[in-house]
């Protein structure tokens, strides 16, 4: 009889298997990265009947009600144009009674005086909003103080604020669109 | 990879302008929606600091607590993310705000899911 050969296992698969491990975990594994809106809260109040005071002309008012709806500066309002009325509000109107007082302002790392607009935008919410109508116009905020940086990186720089690498360059484009959303104390009008 | 177990319903809210929550070391959680086993707890809007249902009159406790667990320099940079139910009632929102204000844990994150800009 002749000898047989000691049978080999056939390995050829192998890659396959290894392949088929690799996508395996590609896929399960998850690697939740949080995203969110990144806010400041106003530091505490000691007195609470100190005001300060701000002109109206100077002021946004935007106002959540408790069935969701917006009001404006006493108009009411959408989420969806909410963007557009902030970034015109923002903006510089030279003598213009209907907007914001207009000051120059020194810029150190610029060297040079920038014209600024005192807007501010006051958020006001009932206890009965609800959160994702909060986080909407959080949010249509946030994108118009986006828009205004960008606009003032291309100005600058020429490439968008989220491409600025520097953190200098950021710093310079963060003095000069400063957000300015001011939170009011919590009221309860339209109850829970 | 999460380090607590849900004992409230958290759907998070959509939203565009989104900034990545980096460092993961120096954010503390809260969250809040309605709890998991509504049979037990009822449908009530509740907040889960760590493993626990607690109420607003905890935050500050816990604020102090996550603070004094991160070392000096990283104390100030703690950031507070806020997990909420997009179905939530701001009220409760806006009390756990006033509580992080007294407690001087002023940096926050509105948790939101990321979608693109149309």
């Amino acid at each position: 009889m002749a000898k047989r050969a000691a049978p080999e296992i056939n390995a050829g698969s192998m890659a396959d298997i290894a392949f088929l491990l690799l996508i395996f975990f590609l896929v399960t594994t998850t690697m939740d990265v949080d995203t969110g809106i990144t806010r400041k809260l106003p530091p505490p109040v000691e007195n609470k009947n100190e005001n300060v005071d701000v002109k109206d002309r100077n002021v946004l008012k935007v106002l959540i009600n408790s069935h969701d709806l917006l009001l404006v500066n006493g108009k009411p309002g959408n989420v969806s144009n909410l963007a557009e009325k902030v970034k015109d509000f923002m903006a510089i109107h030279l003598n213009n009674k209907a907007y914001p007082e207009v000051q120059e302002k020194y810029i150190p790392e610029l060297g040079k005086k920038v014209l600024m607009t005192k807007g501010i935008i006051s958020l006001k919410n009932d206890r009965g909003t609800s959160y994702e109508m909060y986080i909407k116009v959080q949010n249509e905020l946030a994108r118009a103080f986006n828009d205004m940086k960008d606009e003032q990186s291309l100005k600058y720089y020429g490439i968008k604020y989220d491409q600025l690498m520097d953190d200098k360059k950021v710093k310079i484009i963060n003095k000069l669109v400063p957000v300015r959303v001011s939170e009011a104390e919590p009221e309860n009008v339209g109850g829970q | 990879m999460r380090e607590n177990t849900l004992l409230v319903r958290v759907k998070l809210p959509e939203a565009t302008e989104v900034q990545k929550l980096e460092k993961k070391s120096l954010v503390s959680y809260i969250y809040i929606g309605e709890p998991v086993n509504q049979t037990l707890y009822g449908n009530n809007s509740r907040i889960q600091l760590n493993d626990a249902y607690a109420t607003v009159g905890d935050i500050q406790q816990f604020v102090v607590k996550e603070r004094q667990a991160r070392n000096e320099a990283d104390r100030k940079l703690l950031t507070t993310s806020l997990k909420v139910d997009m179905n939530t009632k701001m009220g409760i929102v806006t009390d756990v705000k006033q509580q992080l204000r007294k407690a001087n844990a002023l940096k926050i994150n509105y948790s939101t899911r990321k979608v693109i800009r149309k």
